[in-house]
């Protein structure tokens, strides 16, 4: 019962602040429903028993991923008044879309497949099975050259996000420390007969 | 007791919010990235219920993976979003259309 409440909670409030975040003018406003809809989305890990990307959403979507959209929202001053003009206009088709989409969504996921037979009801794992050593188990084993593969593609976006942000200006000075270094003698000593 | 299809119904609905806020925000690139994050989550979410209610930790990973591209997709497209708007101070869509040269 009380597991049911706290799913009607996170999951409605889930959809009310994803709703929140298409709806809103600014986008400042849009960021912080969509942290409310992580959080929300967390509590709904857990009640998965998946304590462990529970934590992992908090900690890296609303710690790291929001605080930088909110840092480039704060960096990009977007015309508000420009930004809403005809955003009514696409509704009809995007609508459409949408709900033909959820309907055939929540027809497949309620149609008998996955509420019928052992899928449709689990228990809770007991207290004694940590999740964290669980996926640990399996992610530095089985799902290896996965792990792998998502070191490099950080590697990659680390990179190329420094790449396409970094800009020499002209109007500053810079330190050109090799140069520093290789400076030899000659260069700076001129020896004068007097 | 929550069965799964409830789980799925909720993943269904944020998916489809993503989907109505992409045709509807044609104005700002940062609320579409918001959107495709949307998206991520209700994936993400599917995964997890998939994960609980067969008894197989292996949609959990998958959920890791999914965070991952869903980190990397979002520093580089806001770093492009900052490239570009030190170029043309605008990021309206309108605008972006000359990126294509």
């Amino acid at each position: 019962m009380l597991e049911t409440t706290f799913f009607y909670l996170f999951g409605g409030l889930a959809v009310f602040a994803a709703l929140g975040v298409i709806l809103s003018k600014n986008t400042m406003y849009s960021v912080m429903w969509l942290i409310l809809c992580f959080f929300n989305a967390s509590g709904l890990f857990f009640l998965l028993d998946a304590e462990f990307l529970g934590v992992i959403l908090v900690l890296i979507y609303v710690g790291a991923v929001m605080v930088l959209f909110m840092f480039v929202v704060m960096m990009i001053e977007v015309n508000q008044a420009a930004k809403r003009e005809g955003w009514l206009q696409y509704l009809p088709v995007g609508g459409m879309i949408a709900l033909i989409l959820f309907i055939e969504l929540v027809a497949a996921s309620t149609s008998g497949v996955f509420t019928t037979g052992d899928m449709a009801m689990t228990g809770h794992i007991g207290a004694e099975v940590n999740n964290t050593v669980e996926i640990g188990k399996v992610l530095y084993t089985k799902y290896l050259l996965g792990f792998e593969i998502a070191a490099i593609i950080l590697l990659v976006a680390l990179i190329g996000a420094i790449v396409l942000t970094l800009r020499e200006r002209k109007d500053a000075k810079y330190q050109n420390i090799s140069k520093q270094v290789n400076v030899r003698k000659e260069d700076r000593l001129t020896k004068v007969s007097m | 007791m929550v069965p799964l299809s409830s789980f799925l119904v909720v993943g269904a609905a944020l998916f489809s919010i993503g989907v109505v806020g992409l045709f509807l925000n044609r104005k700002n690139v940062i609320t579409i990235l918001m959107c495709i994050e949307l998206m991520l989550l209700a994936v993400n979410i599917n995964f997890a219920a998939f994960s609980h209610f067969l008894g197989d930790i292996g949609g959990q990973i998958f959920v890791f993976f999914v965070l991952t591209v869903a980190a990397s997709e979002v520093a580089v497209g806001l770093a492009i979003l900052v490239a570009y708007y030190r170029q043309r101070r605008s990021i309206a869509i309108e605008d972006i259309n000359t990126l294509q040269g």
